[in-house]
């Protein structure tokens, strides 16, 4: 049974990845599951400078998944190369640092300083707002989704993934313009944004009001936004969204994704990773599956 | 084996009873887990049922050891704790634990004040229990708790220590709030304090903060955020730290404190304990 994929020419044991901001850099998970197991760790989200994040409450719960406003709190790339870097090296899975700016330039500084770094690969993450722009993300804007991703293609080392927004009226046009301007892969979906009202209290249940939805909620869309993509570019996707079970992951790689995150369920069963990797193993298994490529984007 | 706090276990309920109006005692089998937990820590009770996904983090109030139960002592103010209240003897359920750092046990003698308000108290059982077994003579408590209306593990408190209780509705015991009941009839003792302990409402920490200040007291909180995971991973729980403690910088409040004056700490990995001048609110 192979359950290797190829990934913008990195070879990676197993198909399932850890979903940014949902494992940090996996030191609080390492006690119980073997990180070794483990495809690849995209990490959580890294910036130029440290980030204090946003005000408490940070997280809501919703119907089927939850709310969360951490707002990208990190302690910077300095930080993030001198201690983590090292700590995943020891283990044997590949290393996906998420990276995270306010501008063109912030995004550009962090990939630079990781071109001599031993990283495996780089996800831009482009739903953080440009502040420049008056703080539409950049995920949102055709022109500036292409503009970021050829910057930060300009100096990066490693092959550069993006990591689409589903915040807009058609994913297809970003998943384009990013094409154009380099990108490797394409990783979907981040959250969507909700909002929750306590209506006894009157007020809304995040400090910052709105936040992003994420869990099982939403795998219905990123299905669906895994599928447009693949419709309109050749580029490897790694699916991401709601993804509870091994069942959700082969879903997402029938849609035509070649690797799939785990996110939110990490939070809910710190073991959710092995979880959905069994569960992949099983459907192999039930259906004869010898390879897991086989089944990549095979809904026509 | 040895026991990882992060395996989700799936345990049998052995009572869950309603107390007084609206507050549930719930002892569950949890096995192996008790000889890992101190006074302090808290469990991940999950509701299951696919709508409400997030764990509902609840304070151990006691251990029972020999029979390897814990009780869980919970105020039913929403849709998770109302599943809960539902649940019954010998029915199932999903916990993850002992979570987070428990009080310091090794400050906890001579004349100790342990401050509980409302369903901040149990904790605080667990803690004078073990503090009476660790340094029995050798600690003397002060115990005063505070309930809006109806009071509940009072006389097992008795046990440990002296108690005072104050309600809001002045229905049993002292009418007012903790801090008052303290200024008003335990001003004498304040002096001799050693150490302070204390779980309870927001407002009321507050408070207490500030009479620590006034009156020089030494001691840590048990504090409450809302959390996505309960384990470290998601930095939703973070409340703000002190950088560090002078005359200016105790009086920093969340909305006048500035991004130098303070650190965020995760109150499910770094607490739910902490310092009580380092804590901002
Ligand atoms: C470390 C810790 C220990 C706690 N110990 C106890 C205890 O011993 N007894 C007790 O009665 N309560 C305790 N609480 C509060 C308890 O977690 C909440 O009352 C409970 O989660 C409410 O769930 P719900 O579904 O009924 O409420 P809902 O409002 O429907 O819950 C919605 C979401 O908000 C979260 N939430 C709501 N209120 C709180 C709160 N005050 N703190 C944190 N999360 C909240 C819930 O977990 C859930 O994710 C503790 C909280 C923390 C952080
Ligand atoms: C608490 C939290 C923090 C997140 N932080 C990041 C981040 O730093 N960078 C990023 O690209 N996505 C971040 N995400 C989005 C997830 O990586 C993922 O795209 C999204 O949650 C959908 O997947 P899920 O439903 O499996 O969680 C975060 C999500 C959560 C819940
Ligand atoms: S609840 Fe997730 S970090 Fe504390």
């Amino acid at each position: 049974m192979n359950l290797g994929v190829e990934f913008c020419g990195v070879q990676f044991k197993n198909p399932v990845f850890t979903a940014s901001g949902t494992f940090n850099s996996g030191r609080e998970f390492a006690d119980v599951i073997d990180l070794n197991q483990i495809g690849a760790v995209i990490v959580k989200g890294v910036s130029n400078k440290p980030w204090k994040g946003n005000v408490t409450p940070r997280i809501a719960e919703t119907y089927g998944g939850m709310l969360n406003a951490v707002g990208l709190q990190n302690p910077g790339i300095d930080v993030f190369i001198r201690e983590d870097i090292p700590f995943l090296r020891q283990y044997d899975t590949k290393i996906i640092v998420n990276i995270v700016g306010r501008t063109v330039d912030e995004y550009v500084e962090v990939a630079l300083k990781l071109a001599n770094a031993d990283v495996d690969m780089l996800e831009l993450n482009i739903s953080c707002p440009n502040i420049k722009e008056g703080g539409v993300a950049f995920g949102v804007d055709p022109n500036m989704a292409e503009l970021v991703t050829r910057e930060v293609k300009k100096v990066a080392k490693q092959p550069l993934i993006v990591k689409l927004s589903p915040n807009v009226t058609d994913i297809t046009k970003i998943a384009k313009a990013v094409e154009r301007g380099g990108a490797d892969g394409i990783s979907l979906i981040n959250t969507l944004i909700g909002m929750k009202i306590d209506i006894h209290k009157r007020k809304t249940v995040l400090g910052r009001k709105t936040g992003g939805l994420s869990g099982p909620i939403i795998k219905p869309v990123a299905i669906r936004m895994v599928y447009q993509v693949r419709q309109v570019t050749k580029l490897p996707i790694i699916g991401v969204g709601g993804i509870m079970t091994g069942e959700d992951a082969i879903e997402f790689m029938m849609a035509g994704a070649s690797a799939i995150s785990v996110g939110t369920a990490n939070l809910l069963n710190p073991r959710a990773t092995m979880k959905v990797l069994d569960g992949i193993e099983n459907y192999m298994k039930t259906y004869n599956l010898l390879d897991i490529n086989k089944i990549v984007g095979i809904i026509e | 084996m040895c026991y990882n706090p992060l395996n989700k276990v799936k345990c049998r309920v052995v009572h869950n009873n309603e107390i007084v109006p609206n507050i549930y005692d719930m002892s569950i089998d949890v096995g192996e887990m008790v000889k890992h937990i101190n006074p302090g820590q808290f469990v991940n009770l999950y509701v299951k049922g696919g709508i409400h996904l997030l764990p509902r983090p609840i304070s151990i109030c006691e251990v029972n050891k020999k029979e390897k139960t814990i009780r869980v002592i919970y105020a039913v103010v929403g849709e998770g704790t109302k599943i809960l209240s539902s649940r019954q003897k010998r029915d199932s359920i999903e916990v993850l634990g002992p979570l987070g750092k428990g009080f310091e046990i090794s400050k906890g003698k001579g004349n100790i004040l342990i401050v509980g308000g409302g369903v901040g108290t149990p904790p605080l059982l667990e803690l004078a229990k073990i503090l009476k077994e660790i340094y029995g003579e050798k600690v003397k408590l002060t115990i005063v708790l505070g309930f809006k209306n109806d009071i509940f593990l009072v006389d097992e408190f008795k046990n440990y220590g002296d108690v005072y209780i104050a309600t809001d509705s002045g229905r049993q015991g002292y009418k007012g709030n903790v801090i008052e009941m303290i200024e008003d009839k335990l001003l004498p003792y304040i002096d001799t304090i050693d150490y302070l302990y204390s779980c309870g409402p927001t407002p009321m920490l507050k408070g207490l903060q500030k009479f620590n200040i006034k009156h020089s007291i030494k001691g840590e909180f048990s504090l409450e955020e809302r959390m996505g995971c309960g384990f470290g991973a998601c930095v939703g729980c973070v409340i703000p730290i002190r950088n560090s403690v002078n005359k200016d910088s105790i009086n920093l409040t969340k909305e006048t404190m500035k991004d130098n004056d303070y650190i965020y700490k995760k109150v499910c990995k770094d607490g739910p304990v902490f310092d009580c001048l380092e804590v901002i609110f």
